[in-house]
Order: structure tokens, then C-alpha cells, then sequence
């Protein structure tokens, strides 16, 4: 059940530092505004590279969602649901969606955010229906 | 353009037990016999998938120094970008006769991994490996269940797809399901789910196999046995590495190469009599099919149910029988554009479509990342 350790590099390091407090983050360029995901080292929307971490509402919809019923490694238990979510802020994150029964879920459907701790302090964000506190 | 397909020939295929230097090397000498043109003639070469320096690991192991090589890694639409680019070469100077070949044993040596393989410096080893998705399979998941949702169809939709190729492998005896019978849609629906909405009967083959294509000027293809088929146009669209990067699922790199290749070539999809489009999974196919413009958005699943791409149908596709049913050997590009040379030169037996004269072949790589067109037709 050893999940293998999630790498971090100076760039991504602050989304990860945020995750410790449960907060979720997105790269923002402060020449242009863009949002992005996942971080990097320019805006890939007008090249700058001055850029920061804005904190995000948490909630976002399905964009899309696949039952999963063979894992690729040891750890996973099937079924689990990995999924592309949209924020409400226009980034789309990977991730898997929890707290409902995987035959459940729908395109379009409305999530909000939710942690999963990790071995080492940090958090994984993943998302649950939104209507479920 | 000026420039023709002139050889082309499998390697052994299904479970060979095979090196993968040894289907590299039957798949090349075969096609140069059916091009009439021997290994000294050779001062191109184009390969993926051998090792870390494929072009030069090959080169060597013929005994040949080329002019020009390619070894683009691109997954399998690798194969329909070296054509563009000998294409290219050949018509610059740079060489004259270009061999793009392929080979795995990867059944024989049970190399394949659902999980595919990642690099821990990539942003994916932090942002999408701890949630597991298998790769490349749940991205094309999640498309088929965008698709499926959006345009309000059902699995039946992407099971056509399986059932029609495995009509087409019935008909092709190299196929590895050449023997199993038919498909229905029942079956496929019923089969073991891996990431849903796709099943084991959604997914390709995995398969030992390989090939090759020698290319030269048509100028010089003309003196040669086999009639030539001529390569009409080309295009191609590097879209993304990760599973987050494409804002709509729905509207892969394939809308793009296939209207470059197009305007090139002056063709229009009505000129189309074959269509080889990777097959990697039931939906990589209904995209395709919209991408390259046979029908509108949202009309490929009615399309593939109305059963016009089986044999007997106005829209031939995957007539050797695909990856779904005929083989699937890590990367099918290359295997896509020996059955529409095949299908070109009316060499195909009981699976001929009639009077076939352009044909098209389109690659996929990664996750919907690369997409390769190329058109190819007689030489008229
Ligand atoms: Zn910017």
C-alpha cells in the first residue's frame, strides 16, 4: 500500500506548501491575469515570467470522469474515479472524485474541493459532490 | 508533389518470439523486395521505438551510413510524420530512397504496462500519477464519456467501431482475430470494464509485430515493379503531453492535420475510397472521423452504427481489421499506411475495396497528443 512520494522543484514547491493548509492554489501572471495549471515557469499566455499563487474557491464541475477498474500499480482500490475538473476559476485539474458511489457521478456535475493527506504533511486536493459538506 | 510510396511489407506478426531487430529486419528486406530495390540503395532511414538512438541503432545493423534520418518519438503517429518529412528530403536532395520502419515483440517479451511510463521530472509525476489514471487508456475514457454525454448516445457507439473491424479482420487472414468469428455490439458491452466507459473489447490488441515502406521520387518509381502510389498531401498537430492540457475533449489534434493535409493535397473527404485511422480505442476512431471532416461533431456515432465503415459500406475503414482486431503492435502508424498502400494498389484479396484510389492514413500518439495525417494516392 506504499504510495510512491510525490516529487516537487522550486516551482511547484508553493502549491505544495499551501496544500499542508489545505488551501488550494493556481498560478496567476501578474502581467496578463491568466490563470494556470499546473505551475510553471512562464504564463503560457503571453510568455511573462513574473507570477504568483491566488487561492481558489475549491469549486468547480466534472468536465470529465472515468471508472477505474484495474489500477496501474499496487495501492489504488478498484473502483475509484479519476477525473478532469473545471474550476470555477477556468483551470482543469486531474484528480479523483470521492463521496459519492462511482456509478453515481455525471458530466457536468457540480464539486467542491476535499484533502487527502499525504505521508509527509502535504495534501492531495480531490473533489466531492458539491452539495455534500 | 513528387514523391511516391514504392515497397511496403509486414514483419512476422501476433506472437513471434521474435527479437525486435529481427522483425525490424524481415519487415525491411521484404519491402524492399517488393519495391525492387535492394539495402545499398537506401540513404534514408526513419524509425521509433528501437532504442535511445533508434535511427543510428538501426543504420547500424544494416550496414548503411544515411544521408538523412528521422527518429521522431511521437508515439503512433511517428510514422505518418516520417512520411512527410522523407517526403521533404527526397524532394530537397538530402536522399533518395527512404525506408521508414517498426517493430515490437512487446506480447513476446509482455512488456506493456497499463500504467505507461512516466518521468519523475515531468509535471505529471507531481499533478496526475498520484491519482492513478491508466495511461494512456483513462484519458480516451474520459473523452468517450465527455463524448457519450455531450452528443446524449450510448456505448453502442463505440462497440460499432470493434464490430466493424473485426468484420474487416474476418476477411484478412493476417489478422489475430482472423479466426475468432464475429463481434456483436452485445458482446462488446458486455465485455470486462478496464476504465469506463471503455472494456477490454474497446481497447487495441496488444501484439508482436512490425514493417516497412521504401519511398522514392515518382520520377523514379515509375521504372519500378510495383505501380507507385504517390503521397498527395500531409498534415499534422502536437496538441499535449498531459491529461489536462486540452480545454475540450471533444476537439482533438485531428481537426487540424487533417484540414492541412486536405488543402495540400486539393482532395475534399467526399475523394476519400479508404480510410486507415488509428484505432487505439473505439472513441480514438469516432473523433478521428470528426476531426478530419467525414461528418459533423457529435455525428460519427450514428455513422459508425449506420454501418457504413464495415465491408460493403460507401466509408471502408480500418480494412485490414485495425488494432482492434487485426494487430496491435505498441505503435500502429506504420501498419496504417502499409494496408492503405495495400488498399491503393488493389492488392487486398477478399477485404479490396473496389477501384480504390486515394486513401487516406492517420495517426494518434500518446494521449490524443500527436495526430498525422497523410493521402495517398494512385499515380494517375
Ligand atoms: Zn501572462
Amino acid at each position: 500500500m506504499s504510495e510512491p512520494e510525490i516529487p516537487v522543484d522550486e516551482v511547484t514547491a508553493p502549491w505544495w506548501e499551501a496544500t499542508r493548509e489545505r488551501r488550494l492554489t493556481v498560478q496567476r501572471c501578474r502581467a496578463c491575469g491568466r490563470h494556470q495549471h499546473y505551475p510553471r515557469a512562464l504564463c503560457t499566455g503571453c510568455g511573462g515570467t513574473d507570477l504568483d499563487f491566488a487561492d481558489v474557491s475549491g469549486v468547480g464541475v466534472v468536465d470529465a470522469f472515468t471508472i477505474v477498474h484495474r489500477a496501474p500499480r499496487p495501492g489504488p482500490e478498484v473502483p475509484y474515479v479519476v477525473a478532469r475538473v473545471r474550476l470555477a476559476e477556468g483551470p482543469v485539474l486531474l484528480t479523483n472524485l470521492v463521496g459519492a458511489d462511482p456509478g453515481s457521478w455525471r458530466c457536468d456535475a457540480p464539486v467542491r474541493v476535499s484533502w487527502r493527506p499525504l505521508p509527509d504533511g502535504r495534501h492531495l486536493p480531490v473533489f466531492a459532490p458539491a452539495d455534500k459538506d | 508533389m513528387t514523391v511516391a510510396i514504392v515497397g511496403a511489407a509486414e514483419s512476422d506478426l501476433g506472437v513471434t518470439g521474435k527479437s525486435i531487430l529481427t522483425l525490424q529486419a524481415q519487415g525491411i528486406t521484404r519491402a524492399l523486395a517488393d519495391a525492387g530495390l535492394s539495402l545499398s540503395d537506401v540513404d534514408g532511414l526513419a524509425t521509433a521505438g528501437l532504442s535511445r538512438f533508434s535511427t543510428a541503432q538501426l543504420a547500424e545493423y544494416l550496414g548503411l551510413e544515411p544521408s538523412w534520418s528521422d527518429s521522431t518519438f511521437a508515439g503512433g503517429s511517428a510514422f505518418e510524420m516520417y512520411v512527410a518529412r522523407a517526403v521533404q528530403a527526397i524532394e530537397a536532395g538530402q536522399c533518395s530512397t527512404v525506408v521508414i520502419s517498426y517493430g515490437s515483440n512487446q506480447r513476446s517479451a509482455r512488456s506493456r504496462s497499463l500504467g505507461g511510463v512516466q518521468e519523475a521530472h515531468i509535471p505529471q509525476a507531481q499533478f496526475e500519477d498520484p491519482y492513478a489514471p491508466l495511461f494512456p487508456l483513462s484519458y480516451y475514457a474520459m473523452a468517450a464519456q465527455r463524448y457519450l454525454h455531450s452528443y446524449g448516445g450510448g456505448r453502442e457507439w463505440l462497440a460499432e467501431v470493434a464490430v466493424a473491424a473485426r468484420e474487416w479482420a474476418l476477411l484478412n487472414p493476417k489478422a489475430f482475430r482472423h479466426e475468432a468469428g464475429p463481434l456483436t455490439v452485445e458482446e462488446v458491452l458486455a465485455a470486462k470494464p478496464v476504465s469506463s466507459p471503455l472494456t477490454v473489447a474497446d481497447c487495441c490488441l496488444v501484439t508482436d509485430g512490425g514493417g516497412a515502406i521504401v519511398l522514392t521520387s515518382l520520377e523514379r518509381a515509375r521504372d519500378l515493379p510495383k505501380p507507385p502510389v504517390v503521397v498527395l498531401g500531409y498534415g499534422e498537430s502536437t496538441t499535449n503531453a498531459s491529461m489536462t492540457a486540452v480545454d475540450d475533449l471533444l476537439r482533438p489534434g485531428s481537426f487540424a492535420s487533417g484540414q492541412t493535409a486536405f488543402r495540400m493535397s486539393g482532395l475534399n473527404p467526399s475523394d476519400v475510397d479508404v480510410l486507415e485511422v488509428y484505432d487505439s480505442f473505439t472513441i480514438t476512431v469516432l473523433l478521428t472521423l470528426e476531426g478530419l471532416g467525414f461528418c459533423k461533431p457529435g455525428e460519427a456515432g450514428e455513422l459508425a452504427a449506420s454501418g457504413r465503415i464495415r465491408p460493403g459500406g460507401d466509408l471502408p475503414l480500418n480494412t485490414s481489421g485495425g488494432g482492434l482486431s487485426y494487430n496491435h503492435p505498441g505503435m500502429f502508424g506504420l501498419l496504417l499506411l502499409i494496408e492503405a498502400v495495400r488498399q491503393v494498389r488493389g492488392e487486398c484479396g477478399e477485404r479490396q475495396v473496389p477501384d480504390a484510389e486515394i486513401a487516406l492514413a492517420h495517426g494518434t500518439g500518446g494521449i490524443f497528443s500527436t495526430h498525422a495525417t497523410v493521402l495517398l494516392g494512385a499515380d494517375r
